[in-house]
């Protein structure tokens, strides 16, 4: 069965500049979409991809980067939305790109979904209460 | 049969008065008829919640010993300045204001994270607050420098006021130019990609009560989630605006001054925010009940989003250049379906205000009446309405 999942890797600075990603793909036979990274050389460095393929080859890939030393986030637990902070105004909901923010009817409630989340940002600063946040 | 304010209280001291938030009051007239609505109920609750930025609150901070004279000295809380021009112990924050070292738009667009509203909302949480003062030191006053920590429930006074809340419509921003643009109305993509509003619409006070029947002076509210009053018309008031059929002002129209204790209100319902590359400001949450003395004020708050207009200004050119021009008028049904047409294109709309928190509000001050824990008022004096003649100024340079 094929999966996808986006997913935040954290790169410790003893393996920055290692090949793991190359590696992931080739060995494991993955396709991978790169939505944002920030890798410096000598420092701790992060990338957030989407990631697919079939379920045992994904969960094999899963376990090489563990290994390899890479901390594995999923991005749904990375990009939060502090409830208490949130007033349901709707101001993200126009100029997030991936539509992850939908105002629900009839209680104009904000959603945000976190699987069409590709973690570009514009929302943290776009939200005036400053209810979203980046755990990376 | 027309009711009086009195008989109102009077029933709601009883817990026997009918209460129904702007919402609900739509489709009761529906099914019943306006005028047996009329009969049998008495109050219609509103409610609005959104960024305030004509939005302050003043303090008397006790006196320290030996004593200082903070009038005219200067005086931040957590480092955003406050106005020091009253006497000595009494002090004024406004939302706007921003931190000395605040990097504004040096870098735009700036973020502004934290200013005046954010310092009430924090107040208003019973969080301590670090105040920072220097003085010129005089006879009696002699102390020159104060550095403390400063707590709500410690202050003698500390009063909400806000000289232009609750505008009764306002303007849908678009921006036609190139560029993507910053702006107290948000963020506005380039060539008419989105629009930005802010009312409550069918729920916004002032819209149900488009010509000030029932709100005046002294009017009691529902104010940053405690008790308030209506203090006075707002800045910028002005009811001579064009109106629809409905009498419902299809531009901005009638604002409120309103002030209130802030020690009984809560942070939910006042919220510092930050709008990128503008400014920091204060969501202030605004309820007004209005007594349904006759069926023609009761008409007034059967206006539905559908039947409220607003006007589509340009953020890019017309606004900043003062013009008069409006490219469209668009209803509030149309804005919250989530886009509109504008000259042939699909324009994806958002909302400042947010709706469901006006709805919380208008629920709550129908519960607080009926529990009787809230009376209305009679008003002490009309807000200037259109007979008022009032024009809306400019200010035209000179030397």
């Amino acid at each position: 069965m094929k999966i996808s999942h986006k997913l935040v890797l954290h790169f410790p600075p003893r393996i920055v500049e290692q090949p793991v990603i190359n590696n992931l793909i080739r060995n494991y036979d993955l396709s991978f979409n790169i939505l944002k990274a920030s890798i410096i050389p000598n420092q701790e460095g992060y990338v957030v991809l989407e990631l697919s393929g079939e379920q045992d080859k994904y969960d094999a890939g899963i376990q090489y980067i563990t290994s390899a030393g890479v901390k594995i986030e999923s991005l749904s637990r990375s990009v939060l939305r502090n409830s208490e902070r949130c007033t349901h105004c709707g101001a993200c909901v126009s100029v997030c790109p991936s539509r992850a923010f939908s105002i629900d009817t009839p209680t104009r409630l904000v959603n945000f979904d976190d699987t069409c989340c590709v973690a570009c940002g514009l929302c943290i600063k776009a939200c005036p209460p400053r209810a979203m946040e980046f755990h990376f | 049969m027309a009711k009086t304010i009195e008989e109102i209280n009077e029933k709601i001291k009883q817990g026997k008065a009918v209460i129904a938030t702007a919402e609900e009051i739509i489709s009761i007239a529906k099914e019943k008829g306006s005028s047996c609505a009329a009969r049998e109920v008495d109050v219609v609750t509103t409610g609005t919640f959104g960024p305030m930025c004509s939005s302050g609150a003043y303090f008397n901070l006790g006196h320290t010993k030996p004593r200082i004279k903070l009038g005219s000295g200067k005086v931040t809380l957590n480092d955003v300045p406050a106005y020091t021009g009253y006497a000595a112990a009494d002090i004024l924050i406004g939302a706007n204001a921003l931190p000395d070292d605040d990097l504004r738009n040096r870098v735009h667009p700036g973020e502004f994270n934290y200013g005046g509203g954010h310092v009430i909302e924090e107040l208003v949480a019973g969080k301590d607050i670090h105040l920072i003062a220097s003085a010129y030191g005089t006879d009696c006053y002699p102390r020159k420098s104060l550095d403390t920590l400063i707590n709500i429930k410690d202050l003698n006074e500390a009063v909400l006021f806000n000289p232009r809340n609750a505008y009764q419509n306002y303007n849908v921003a678009v921006n036609a130019s190139d560029k993507t643009i910053y702006t107290y109305m948000g963020i506005l993509k380039p060539r008419l990609t989105n629009a930005n509003y802010c009312s409550a619409g069918q729920l916004s006070p002032l819209l149900n009560d488009p010509y000030f029947k029932t709100i005046g002076i002294g009017t009691r509210i529902f104010l940053g989630g405690g008790v308030g009053y209506v203090a006075w018309n707002g800045t910028q008031h002005n009811p001579s605006v064009p109106r629809s059929d409905n009498g419902i002002p299809k531009r901005s129209g009638g604002t409120l001054a309103v002030i209130g204790d802030l020690k009984q209100m809560n942070n939910r319902w006042l919220r510092g925010i930050s709008m990128l590359g503008y400014g920091a400001t204060l969501a202030v949450g605004v309820g007004v009940p209005i007594p349904i003395l006759d069926e023609e004020i009761l008409g007034y708050t059967l206006a539905s989003d559908a039947d409220i207009l607003a006007p589509v200004i340009d953020y890019s050119s017309t606004f900043p250049q003062r013009e008069a021009d409006v490219l469209a008028e668009v209803s509030y049904a149309e804005l919250k379906s989530g886009n509109f047409k504008l000259n042939g294109k699909n324009v994806a709309t958002a909302s400042l205000s947010s709706y469901s928190r006006a709805v919380e509000i208008a629920t709550t001050l129908k519960e607080w009446l009926q529990k009787g824990k809230f009376l209305l008022t009679q008003p002490v004096v009309p807000l200037p309405g259109v007979d008022a003649g009032i024009v809306s100024k400019v200010l035209n340079e000179r030397s």
